[in-house]
């Protein structure tokens, strides 16, 4: 279980969080102007990287923010919490 | 007294006496005692019958490395699968060996030697390569199974605890109580775990002096000392089996001393652990190292020192190392006769002993019990026979390194101490005395201390002092080749053969040899034999041990219970149902409850007396029908959403357009995912220019909100807007049917009229006395109006509508009339039509789809998908062709019926009071190009023909519910 950094309220455990999938790159401001490969890249094509992966959690239980967390997939270790993107 | 009681020495109290019975004989023990010793003490060899081959086999270790013996407890206290070891002797307990049958001592298994043919090594890869295997699967679990699972709970509860330590300290004997003394006089906040009944670890077992006096004493005083300091928890019979992420550590306390409480489960967030945790002594590989009265070195140590038990008249001490010397000389002090001292080193002297240096047991003997052992020198030379009843082994020592294993530290093989030690550590903490490989003493204390020390920063305290013992020494003898069957894991019965055998067959590599064996894979997870499995490949394949490598330490270390783990979490508390206001009037009104989603607790229907099921919701759906009725609503999702971005929010969100809403008005909308299927969907009102009210399904409020959350706070913070989950605090009781509108003019002064209050609208005013919004929207296809009011009111505004209504007939409709209504009016469900695969075109909602609005969430994705032009499943009606045969909810559709791939599924199937007949709804594929078909729904057993039609089947144009 891990014990994650909530900005707003300190060292919370696992439990109190959703978890909101690896951090994609921002939506595309508008998709309509993406080619067809492009947008189902963009949607469907995550890195699955061994090694430090931002994901978002949301402190769904807690104060109810939406981070974004640098997490080394190997150790679990976590390198950074932010709030947002 | 117990017949192999000595009469004096150890730590039980013989003043008082303890009753239990093993298989059904009376016997007696003593506080102090574990069931182990207790047995022992009365003269028990064989307590258990082994797993495969149904060999006797009695007790051979003292804790948690016992490799052989478990027993099953019957009783109040019933539990399958015990080890005697770890279980501290309690009045009363009711024993009984497991696996033999007709009893342990004379076992038909063995005799017919049926089960041992059944699971050859390699049993579970190659049995389940078969086509058949699960076939085999009962008869083998029946044949080899372990004790069954007791029938009744257990008497008492369990609960769990959340803890934050500066250090938690794995394991009370030297090295773990010196590193707590450190800690706790240094103010940390300190917890002090240990799996032991009483603190002192190896000491227990041992006659060392500490301090110039008896090493208890110094165990006494220090367990005062700490028992004094606020700032340390210390708990014995208390483990800490398993080590996540982030410094969790997993701790099992199996005596807690509450009454009623059975077990306490420990979450224990600690910024530093040490691993006190001591080391396992090694079993020695040779033929019928199984056989009751072989016992560990330092378990017979244990059984004469610590519970005044003779495990044997007459010894022999086999080892490959220094440690058993002193077991000799304290078995000798205690009366045992003393036949020979077995040393596999050339050379080792020790003049007070019966040495035999260089030389190795070959073989013991004794049908159901050890009566002598063949020994002959290593270099060759005619084997000797010794009468024997107990046999003390010791191959060498493994640092206990499983906690600080699964916490992702590394080891090393260190070849001085022949086993594998703490290598790099992973997270905070460090490795202390004989876990670290350090086996004296002075070692130990030295290592506890300055591990804290240099921890918290604080001088390293002075330790006691400690006579001065040779160092250990060691010659690795990791297998005496022989005939007959010699273990490496006595609890799955896997033998030096059966590891040959998989190194043979290309399962050399350790993680493939250990599957393909089974080897440490029982109980005790091979804490006694698995460093000499690895040792025996290394020798097969001409490595060095740690070129061969370790298996994973997983958690548990130790057999942990369920309840430990799940605490308080048993029966209903596991996920608390949801409760509306009126579910306690729904209930005393007698209605069955179903659960709605999301926990929440809702009236299915509610039977009258003489009713059949099929009756009592024909007659709640023609009420809304025909009359009136009243659904209690209260869990129905609800957000407010204030700001002025509010509406590109709704915009971005759903499918539908917002823009063009008149305050008082609401429109129907659906929510998808970015991937263009439907998520949710909900009618939002608009309030006024910036402030909207959303709707959702029923159980969806939360995810809900985590997705609108998320566009605002990770996408869009530059929107400004709040959604607020409104849920618990509005909820409705919707009156609908063709006389709602008279009923409902009863209790409100609002002009309820078409024109003052369209379909679709919403109004705020007094109804029956308590403010409320009122909205026109209509799940169930007939004029309706939902009465939004705070929670307490709720129960109030229901009495009244009941009362109004009463001589137009009002009554409470359930879940299951709403679903016949609905599915009548072809209308969506989540989780029936919307199951995660739909998107608005499948199921006939194009006309949900605002595609002038710009981009919205999924559009870009439904438009890729429509695109493709590949056929979809759509949203149809079912007419079964024999009006009253149902076609089940979720059964396939397949291509004329035949048992092939299907073409669509059943979504819904009701009793509908409109048409008089069985109809239903179904994903089909083209299905929207299949009207009036005729499709066939398979069953395992027959075939159901419906006919495709349009997904309505009452009022189509909707006349009703606008009107
Ligand atoms: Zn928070």
């Amino acid at each position: 279980m891990l014990l994650i950094h909530c900005p707003f309220c300190g060292p919370r455990s696992e439990i109190e969080f959703s978890y909101g999938g690896p951090a994609a790159p921002p939506r595309p401001d508008d998709p309509a102007q993406l080619s067809d490969a492009d947008w189902v890249d963009w949607l469907t094509v995550p890195e699955n990287r061994i090694g430090p992966v931002p994901e978002r959690w949301c402190h769904s239980k807690g104060c109810g923010a939406w981070l974004t967390i640098v997490r080394d997939t190997r150790t679990h270790e976590i390198l950074e919490v932010r709030h947002g993107a | 007294m117990a017949p192999e009681r000595l009469t004096e020495g150890g730590r039980i109290d013989r003043r008082q006496v303890l009753r239990f019975r093993f298989d059904g004989r009376e016997m007696t023990g003593h506080p102090g005692d574990t069931l182990a010793s207790a047995l022992l003490a009365n003269g028990v060899r064989i307590v258990t019958r082994s797993f495969k081959y149904h060999r006797p086999r009695g007790i051979m270790g003292s804790g948690a490395e016992e490799p052989a013996a478990l027993v099953a407890l019957a009783g109040s206290a019933a539990q399958g699968n015990v080890v005697p070891t770890l279980l501290p002797l309690t009045e009363g307990l009711d024993v009984r060996s497991i696996h033999g049958w007709p009893s342990v001592r004379f076992d038909l298994g063995a005799v017919a030697g049926l089960v041992s043919r059944l699971i050859p090594a390699g049993f579970y890869y190659k049995t389940f390569m078969w086509p058949d295997w699960h076939l085999f699967e009962p008869a083998i679990r029946k044949a080899a199974g372990l004790a069954p699972a007791p029938d009744a709970a257990p008497e008492g509860r369990f609960e769990t605890r959340n803890a934050h330590f500066d250090l938690l300290i794995a394991g009370a004997g030297p090295a773990g109580l010196m590193a707590a003394l450190t800690a706790a006089r240094a103010g940390a906040r300190v917890m002090l775990v240990d799996e032991g009944t009483e603190a002192g670890g190896s000491l227990l077992a041992r006659k060392i002096e500490i301090d110039g006096g008896p090493a208890m004493d110094w165990v006494a005083r220090t367990v005062a000392e700490l028992a004094r300091l606020p700032n340390v928890t210390h708990l014995q019979q208390t483990t800490a089996w398993g080590w996540r992420e982030h410094g969790l550590v997993m701790v099992q306390e199996r005596a807690p001393g509450h009454p009623g409480l059975i077990e306490r489960g420990w979450r224990v967030r600690a910024r530093h652990v040490i691993c006190a945790t001591g080391a396992h002594e090694r079993m020695l590989v040779f033929a019928g190292n199984d056989r009751p009265g072989v016992m560990l070195a330092s378990a017979a140590q244990a059984y004469v020192n610590r519970w005044g038990v003779r495990p044997g008249q007459r010894a022999v001490v086999f080892a490959n190392n220094s440690s058993a010397h002193e077991v000799a000389r304290d078995l000798r002090a205690a009366g045992v006769e003393l036949a020979a001292v077995i040393d596999s080193r050339e050379g080792v002297e020790a003049n007070d002993l019966p040495m035999r240096a260089g030389c190795q047991v070959l073989r013991s003997f004794g049908r159901m019990g050890l009566r002598g052992v063949e020994v002959a020198p290593r270099g060759g030379g005619g084997p000797e026979r010794i009468a024997c009843d107990l046999l003390a082994v010791s191959g060498g020592w493994n640092p206990a390194v499983h906690l600080h294993s699964q916490s992702r530290g590394s080891l090393r093989w260190d070849e001085g101490i022949a086993a594998f030690r703490p290598g790099c550590v992973a997270q905070s903490s460090a490795s202390v005395g004989a876990a670290d490989g350090q086996f004296g003493v002075a070692d130990a204390l030295r290592s506890g201390a300055q591990a804290v020390a240099a921890h918290l920063g604080v001088p390293v305290p002075d330790v006691p002092q400690v006579a001065k013992v040779p160092p250990y020494s060691i010659a690795p003898l990791w297998a005496v080749p022989g005939k007959g069957k010699s273990f490496v894991d006595l609890m799955n019965d896997v033998t030096l053969d059966d590891i040959t055998l998989a190194n043979r067959e290309g399962y050399g590599a350790v993680e493939h040899a250990k599957r393909y064996t089974t080897a440490g894979m029982a109980l005790d997870q091979g804490k006694t034999g698995n460093v000499n499995v690895i040792g025996i490949l290394a020798g097969l394949q001409g490595k060095a041990p740690d070129q061969v490598g370790v298996t994973t330490f997983r958690a548990p270390y130790t057999p942990v219970s369920f309840g430990s783990i799940a605490g308080g979490k048993a029966g209903p508390s596991v996920l608390p149902f949801r409760h509306t206001p009126l579910t306690a009037w729904h209930m005393a009104e007698g209605a069955v409850m179903y659960e709605a989603g999301a926990r929440w607790r809702r009236p299915g229907y509610y039977p009258r007396a003489g009713e059949s099921f099929r009756q009592t919701v024909d007659r709640e759906a023609r009420a809304v029908r025909e009359g009136v009725a009243i659904y209690d609503g209260a869990p129905l999702g609800v957000f407010a959403i204030e700001g002025p971005d509010a509406l590109r929010l709704i915009e971005h969100a759903c499918t539908a357009r917002y823009g063009t809403l008149a305050p008082g008005m609401g429109r129907y909308g659906l929510m998808l995912t970015e991937d263009g299927l439907i998520f949710d969907d909900g009618v939002t009102f608009r309030l006024s220019q910036d402030r909207f009210v959303m709707s959702c399904s029923t159980g969806n409020a939360e995810a809900v909100a985590l997705h609108l959350e998320k566009i605002l706070q990770i996408d869009r913070p530059d929107w400004c807007v709040h959604v607020t989950n409104l849920t618990h605090q509005w909820m409705n009781a919707t009156i609908c049917g063709p006389l709602a509108r008279l009923v409902l003019g009863r209790l409100t002064e609002m002009d309820l009229s078409t024109e003052a209050f369209p379909f679709m609208g919403l109004r705020e005013g007094l109804v029956a006395g308590v403010p409320a919004r009122a909205a026109r929207v209509s799940f169930t296809g007939e004029l309706s109006y939902e009465i939004n009011v705070r929670p307490r009111d709720l129960p109030a505004l229901w009495a009244a509508l009941l009362k109004a209504g009463a001589t137009e007939g009002i009554m409470p409709i359930g879940s299951e009339a709403n679903h016949v209504l609905r599915v009548e009016k072809g209308f969506l469900s989540l989780a029936h039509e919307a199951d995660g695969t739909v998107d608005p075109y499948d199921l006939g909602m194009g006309w949900a789809m605002a595609r002038k609005k710009g981009d919205f969430i999924g559009l870009r994705s439904v438009l890729l998908r429509r695109a493709s032009g590949r056929p979809r499943r759509e949203l149809v009606g079912l007419m079964p062709e024999e009006p009253d045969t149902d076609t089940p909810e979720g059964a396939p559709i397949t291509p004329g019926g035949q048992r092939i791939a299907s073409e669509g599924l059943v979504t819904a199937c009701v009793h509908s009071v409109s048409l008089g007949r069985r109809v239903g709804l179904a994903l089909l594929v083209d299905g929207r190009a299949r009207m009036g078909d005729v499709v066939q729904v398979r069953l395992p057993e027959r075939c159901i023909a419906a006919r495709v039609v349009a997904p309505v089947f009452h009022d189509p144009d909707g006349l009703r519910m606008r009107g």
